[in-house]
């Protein structure tokens, strides 16, 4: 008796409690798992793009860090408004051109000012713009440090602009427009670029290298024969601290680059820890090595190294693989920000060796240490996309500020340049009650 | 009545302020200056490029004291301060011609 009355309560209770609904069916329980896993979905994206938004600060202080204290003012105004800037561009232009359908898979047509959302329609659209803009922001904000010190105010303004509206974007659309709505011929071809290597820190470092290229060196950067002086930064333990918080932000850019919560983002997380961590020991003892002392500049510019080496290859790689890929990121930096010094290009915080060249490295390692096997056509397919990033972000750039230079001009005057870029541009000091040289 | 300004490697401040005291010399002005002598500045790397360091920071220390307490002071500010290295820095001797503790107006002697 006593057992019947306690079988009947475990079939009732349920079915109480569940009185007002409809009892729940194999459908139904798959859509309310359906449903979890996309509330899951927008939550790691906006967690992800919030972290990626953070490297702006990363970025800010690094290369404030790497230079001097009259510049301190303009590089923090840079970094404020290429991304401030870039966000505007990029809803209004850029995301379309990116994401938006097309015809002949080189750019899109549709999407322009977020015009694929209505008020009662998916709202997954605004979590993955959210994403992208920070994305987009990343590669305008790699310039900044580059061109940095003795660059105009307004014709950086200009720049960021144009690369938020159309270099970025166009590029993108052509490995990433089939994200959303687009289909680009590189991605067609089988083209591996998980999180941006080449999407972002190519398109960034190579603009970069233009924008140095055309405005020259800084005032004292050379002496009379050539030779090349160190013009040292007024704060490495501010760029260290920036190069932690880039460290953190890139836990949101390689494994938020898979804008689904799932079992992927352990490795991803892993692989993008392990390639940074070999690249800062590796810039060590090249510095330590070359120079007969391990490099505080060089080791903070090798974690970044393994950081942009692994972001392509983080999701098809293996943990060990990636470990030789951030080694190979961390000997490579230092060989090309030496490199770089010696050809007369003046990048005071290694940005066009950081991101453009281990950009290029971190694609072509992608293919190399795919798990799934290397064949010669998936190198032959990494190496285009190596070469259209160089070719597309370098001549777009230094089209785009030869023509500022010969119009409003790109760089300060002289006098303006020896007085600090902070006074001249924007009359204010950064560190007021302190004298800066 | 002299003023003896030293100018000495910023590490030996705190054993010279100590050294001096014991010998009761009772208050000194200290200033953070740069400079170079025969040590001519010297070399730091910088993101591998080798740069110069002309102007060396020092710390510059001066006193005023009465005559007779010269050779002594000296002498306590070079066994304190000495490193046997070049850039230990130089003392210099000058004539004070009057003092006045502005507190109070006293004058000379009673002023140091």
């Amino acid at each position: 008796m006593f057992k019947k009355i306690l079988l009947l309560a475990l079939i009732l209770v349920p079915s109480l409690a569940l009185a007002e609904d409809a009892p729940p069916t194999i459908a139904s329980n798959a859509d309310a798992i359906a449903l979890v896993q996309e509330h899951a979905n927008y939550l790691w994206t906006l967690i992800a793009a919030a972290l990626v938004f953070f490297m702006q600060a990363g970025f800010a202080m690094v290369e404030s860090g790497f230079t001097r204290a009259k510049s301190a003012v303009n590089i923090m105004m840079k970094n404020l408004m290429d991304f401030s800037m870039g966000s505007i561009f990029f809803w209004a232009i850029g995301f379309g051109l990116m994401f938006g359908t097309t015809n002949t898979g080189w750019f899109g047509t549709t999407d322009f000012f977020l015009s694929g959302w209505t008020p009662d329609g998916d709202p997954w659209i605004l979590a993955f713009w959210m994403f992208q803009c920070v994305f987009a922001a990343t590669a305008a904000t790699i310039v900044s440090g580059a061109v940095a010190e003795r660059v105009k105010f307004n014709g950086y303004l200009i720049y960021s602009a144009v690369l938020c509206a159309f270099i970025y974007p166009i590029f993108g659309s052509w490995a990433w427009g089939s994200l959303l709505n687009g289909n680009g011929w590189l991605e067609g071809l089988g083209f591996i670029d998980f999180a941006g290597s080449t999407v972002v820190h190519s398109i960034g470092g190579w603009a970069a290298l233009a924008g140095a290229m055309v405005l020259g060196p800084r005032i004292g950067k050379y002496g009379p024969k050539g030779e090349v002086r160190a013009i040292p930064g007024h704060n490495i333990p501010m760029a260290a601290i920036g190069v932690f918080i880039l460290w953190l932000g890139w836990f949101g850019f390689n494994p938020g680059s898979t804008t689904t919560a799932d079992k992927s983002i352990a490795m991803i997380f892993v692989n993008t820890n392990l390639s940074a961590a070999a690249g800062a020991v590796a810039a060590m003892f090249t510095s330590w090595f070359i120079f007969k002392k391990p490099d505080i500049g060089m080791s903070l510019n090798g974690a970044l190294a393994g950081l942009v080496g692994i972001t392509a290859g983080c999701a098809n790689v293996s943990p060990s693989s990636s470990l030789v890929i951030g080694l190979i990121s961390g000997v490579l930096v230092v060989l090309s920000v030496m490199l770089i010094d010696r050809v007369h290009i003046d990048d005071p915080v290694g940005a066009v060796s950081v991101h453009g060249v281990c950009g290029a490295w971190g694609t072509l390692a992608a293919g190399l240490f795919n798990m799934e096997g290397v064949t010669a056509k998936i190198i032959t397919t990494q190496v285009i996309g190596i070469g259209a990033a160089f070719i597309w972000s370098f001549g777009c750039a230094y089209i785009l500020f030869k023509l500022i230079h010969l119009t409003i001009g790109l760089r300060i005057s002289e006098e303006e340049e020896l007085i600090g870029v902070d006074i001249a541009e924007h009359g204010a000091h950064a560190y007021n009650d302190f004298v800066t040289k | 009545m002299k003023k003896i300004e030293a100018i000495i490697k910023p590490f030996k401040l705190d054993a010279l302020k100590d050294a001096l005291h014991n010998i009761g010399v009772t208050g000194m002005t200290v200033s953070e200056v740069k400079g170079f002598g025969r040590q001519k500045g010297h070399t730091e790397i910088y993101r591998g490029a080798e740069y110069n360091v002309d102007f060396i920071p020092k710390v510059k220390v001066e006193l005023v004291l009465s005559s007779d307490m010269v050779d002594q002071v000296i002498t306590t500010i070079m066994e304190a301060t000495q490193t046997g290295k070049i850039g230990d820095g130089k003392i210099f001797v000058l004539p004070v011609d009057s003092i006045t503790r502005i507190r109070t107006g006293e004058k000379d002697k009673d002023a140091i």
